[in-house]
């Protein structure tokens, strides 16, 4: 009964060796780590001596995957962001206006009346046209372009009392949500690389929710300013100043505030002249005044409109917006060809830094909410390492003697097994590329605690076994296959506890069924295998009479 | 020479008064409920929202000091605690702040969190703020949501998964067990007010996990016994298969705890709470599997003719390791 297979012995042993190789690099940690950084530096921009040296730190020919150190270990912030998709149709709606009202020009006067920011409503000067206008504008509306919404247009069109009610279509509202979450994926992920920190996380969670981790950033707050800010940069015509924040601006028009000056109020035509979209650079500067501005350039398009309207407006005033606020509302001096030029205002040399990058990577095509938040600080995550790196230790040690003294030479063969299971832990995480949390340690620690019972269930059921006196032989092999029941249907429902947490758990908690669910698998294995392996090439070598578990 | 517990299979009458033992436990449950109800648990910002911010200073914590900060801002419930660890260096006197969501937003505000740093600083020039989260209404709703479908769900799978290897009378005994566990580790984090957060729900599932593991290595060897003594009483088999697993189970819990005492004593405060729900896991797991799961199964009975193939044994699993 105590035979395994020569393949079988092998596979065993190569599995384990597997294991270990894998979760090599981890007991390296800092070299491999420059290694790694070195080679995707030299991929992205070209070798250098140093960068040379970096990567020789650790053999070419070796494992270099590592188990990714959460945040709460390394440090670093956690964002949850929802994107408030709704913002766009009203940018929709803005766009529709000119369009309308050219469309129907030929046909009647309209006016436009006062709506929520989600519809857009024209009143006809000849309400007998109705039917007609209508047409007209459905004739406008353009198919929209997902998969599942094939065959409908992007607008709605109603008419009621001679006022032509534009809205989105469902249809068109689905497929732009899923482009804002795009864009907004798109840009966040840039003005992260811009400011070029390592390894990153952007990931789109649900319908509307975008989850951002960066290890390493110093707080949450310093996140927030580089992704929060919309940006939506735009040069709009002045109607006038004033100090009334509530004053009614006309249609067509808002009222917005100044940045620098308290209580002072813009009146602006709503539809920008040229915006953000048509940049193509921005690099912080200085003014000649020597305080820091923002350099900017447009786009042949946007260059051309921003050339004709500085040439048609001489004299008059023009606004910088920035996200609904005025930076800076100069007078057009000249005819500004070339479409370059200076953003001044009252900014540190930080926040025109910041502004530059924002402007580069372009703006959020919608504004964000922040659900959740969290920093924490380097100091912290090392506190957490070397505490649970101590606490593992000693569990292991502990553990480790215990069984010595329990089980003898059985327990040795479990201890060994035990090793190779942590280690295939690393390794298994380290291949996945799974990230170690602080819960993921105790996780670890639990396992360490935990592995032992499979080998503790075999070895009670041996030792009951001797006592019918069936012979050593026997007793270990039906030792082995009667505890076999019992350890499978304990792990599974352990198992299914783990996938339970996977599945719906986030961040740490995800860490912690991670390496539980690991541990699992990797202890049933070295328990049912490994420890029986070895048992078996000893009792093959030793053939005792009797033996004592 | 052997380190051993038991040189013979003890023989101790676990079921002589079980129907007391069930009575102390539902007790038990009812004083762990009564409490909850009661006093109710000492939510993390992750159930409730709000905002804790950790600060390390070199200089001794002064809690009436930071409260005069912080109670400038007006920014409703704030409660302020100094953590204690003996991990911690000399100059390193770390406090957590806490502060409930403030009224009416959805979303986190920097603002209040910046306010209450800088304040802070104006008392302890050279204070770090180690970490700061921050966990609007909206998602700590959503969070108490998962976290009950959670456990319900691993409870569900389980009462399936023992359902189709055993019988219906072990699977009930089994998730009374659980519920059991649950129940009396909830009561104790509301008794003793300790922070229930998200890394709690974790450990609550491992304990579902745990107790389930040690409850199925008794309920294995008791259909075991079942099939081999056709002839003895139920009680008297109960008792014999926890006596023979009586071995097992105290190694496996024994090296369970000496690896989680490790953890609680060494492994920082920030996951100690989480330990601790862990360590009192395994202790209340080992009992409940004893005097609630073995106890269900015998107040329920179970059907002891193995042999014919019916609707309850007849499934594919019944008799896998014959």
């Amino acid at each position: 009964m105590l035979q395994i297979d020569l393949w079988k012995r092998i596979l065993i042993a190569l599995t384990c060796a597997l294991g270990i190789w894998l979760a090599l690099p981890n007991a390296f940690y800092a070299p491999v780590e420059q290694h790694n950084d070195a080679v995707a530096e030299i991929e992205l921009s070209g070798s250098t001596a140093e960068l040379e040296a970096q990567k020789a730190l650790w053999p070419e020919w070796m494992p270099s995957s590592l188990v990714n150190l959460g945040l709460d270990l390394r440090g670093g912030a956690h964002l949850l962001a929802e994107v408030k998709v709704e913002d766009v149709y009203a940018n929709r709606m803005e766009a529709q206006w000119p369009e309308v009202r050219d469309a129907l020009r030929s046909l009647t006067p309209v006016r436009r009346q006062q709506s929520p920011a989600d519809e857009l409503r024209v009143r006809l000067n000849d309400e007998t046209k109705m039917a007609e206008a209508m047409e007209i504008v459905r004739a406008n509306a353009r198919p929209v372009q997902t998969l599942t919404g094939a065959g409908a247009t992007d607008i709605d069109v109603r008419g009621e009392d001679g006022v032509i009610i534009i809205t989105l279509s469902e249809a068109e509202k689905q497929a732009t949500n899923e482009r804002t979450m795009q864009q907004s994926l798109e840009i966040i992920r840039r003005r992260i690389d811009e400011v070029g920190t390592r390894e990153p996380t952007i990931q789109r969670q649900g319908a509307d929710r975008i989850l951002i981790q960066v290890p390493g950033i110093g707080s949450a707050a310093e996140l927030k300013a580089i992704i929060g800010t919309t940006a939506q940069l735009s040069f709009n015509p002045v109607v006038s100043r004033g100090s009334d924040g509530n004053a009614n601006p006309g249609i067509g028009n808002k009222v917005i505030p100044s940045v620098d000056e308290p209580g002072a109020f813009y009146v602006v035509e709503s539809a920008p002249v040229v915006t953000g979209d048509q940049l193509v650079d921005a690099q912080p500067a200085y003014d000649s005044n020597g305080r820091p501005a923002v350099n900017f350039r447009f786009d042949t398009s946007g260059a051309r409109k921003f050339g004709d309207y500085t040439a048609a407006n001489i004299g008059a005033p023009f606004a910088i917006v920035l996200d609904d606020e005025v930076i800076s509302a100069p007078t057009i001096q000249s005819h500004i060809p070339g479409g370059s030029g200076i953003i001044t205002g009252n900014f540190t040399l930080e926040e025109s830094t910041n502004l530059a990058i924002l402007l580069r990577a372009g703006a959020l095509p919608a504004g964000l909410d922040f659900l959740e938040e969290r920093t924490v600080g380097p100091e912290l995550g090392q506190d957490s390492i070397d505490a649970g790196k101590v606490a593992t230790v000693v569990a292991f040690v502990a553990v480790l003697f215990f069984m010595f003294v329990s089980y003898g030479l059985f327990g040795v063969f479990a201890n060994i097994a035990l090793m190779i299971n942590v280690a295939m832990i690393f390794g298994l995480l380290s291949l996945v590329g799974a990230t170690l949390t602080l819960p993921g340690i105790a996780g670890i620690v639990l396992t360490v605690g935990m592995a032992v019972d499979a080998n503790v269930l075999i070895f009670e059921r041996i030792r009951e076994e001797l006592k019918t006196a069936k012979g050593p032989a026997r007793a270990i092999s039906l030792g082995y296959e009667k505890a076999l029941s019992a350890i499978i249907d304990a792990n599974i429902t352990t198992l299914i506890t783990a996938v339970i947490l996977f599945a719906i758990g986030s961040g740490p908690v995800r860490g912690f069924a991670i390496t539980l669910g690991f541990g699992i698998i990797t202890s049933v294995f070295t328990a049912i295998f490994v420890t029986r392996l070895m048992v078996v090439i000893w009792f093959e070598r030793a053939r005792p009479k009797t033996i004592e578990v | 020479m052997r380190l051993r517990l038991f040189n013979e299979a003890p023989n101790f009458d676990f079921f002589k008064r079980w129907k007391i033992w069930l009575g102390i436990s539902a007790l038990m449950m009812v004083v762990a409920f009564a409490s909850f109800l009661i006093q109710g648990l000492n939510y993390g910002i992750d159930f409730r929202g709000g905002t804790t911010i950790r600060s390390e200073s070199p200089l001794a914590v002064d809690i009436a000091e930071y409260r005069g900060a912080i109670d400038a801002l007006e920014l409703g419930d704030i409660s302020i605690t100094e953590v204690f660890d003996p991990s911690f260096r000399d100059d390193q006197n770390v406090a957590m702040i806490r502060i409930q969501a403030q009224d009416g937003q959805e979303a986190v505000t920097t603002d209040v969190i910046d306010a209450i740093e800088g304040a802070l600083k104006e008392v302890r020039p050279n204070i770090k703020f180690t970490s700061v989260e921050s966990v609007g209404p909206k998602v700590s709703g959503e969070l108490i949501q998962t976290a009950v479908i959670a456990v319900a769900l691993a409870i569900g799978a389980v009462l399936i998964y023992i359902w189709l290897r055993f019988e219906w009378q072990f699977a009930a005994g089994a998730v009374l067990a659980l519920v059991h566990d649950v129940i009396l580790t909830i009561g104790i984090f509301s008794e003793l007010q300790i922070r229930f957060d998200l890394a709690i729900i974790a450990a609550l599932l491992t304990i579902v996990g745990y107790s389930l593991n040690d409850t199925v290595v008794v309920f294995d060897r008791v259909r075991e016994n079942l099939r081999k003594y056709k002839k003895r009483d139920l009680k008297e088999v109960l008792n014999l298969s926890i006596n023979e697993t009586m071995a097992r189970t105290f190694m496996t819990s024994f090296t369970t705890l000496i690896a989680l005492i490790a953890l609680f004593v060494l492994g920082g405060d920030v996951i100690r709470g989480f330990v601790f729900a862990m360590i009192w896991g395994v202790i209340v797991g080992t009992y409940s599997s004893i005097f609630v799961a073995s106890a269900i199964l015998l107040y329920l009975g179970v059907k002891r003719d193995w042999s014919k193939p019916d609707a309850n044994a007849g499934n594919q699993y019944a008799n896998i390791d014959a």
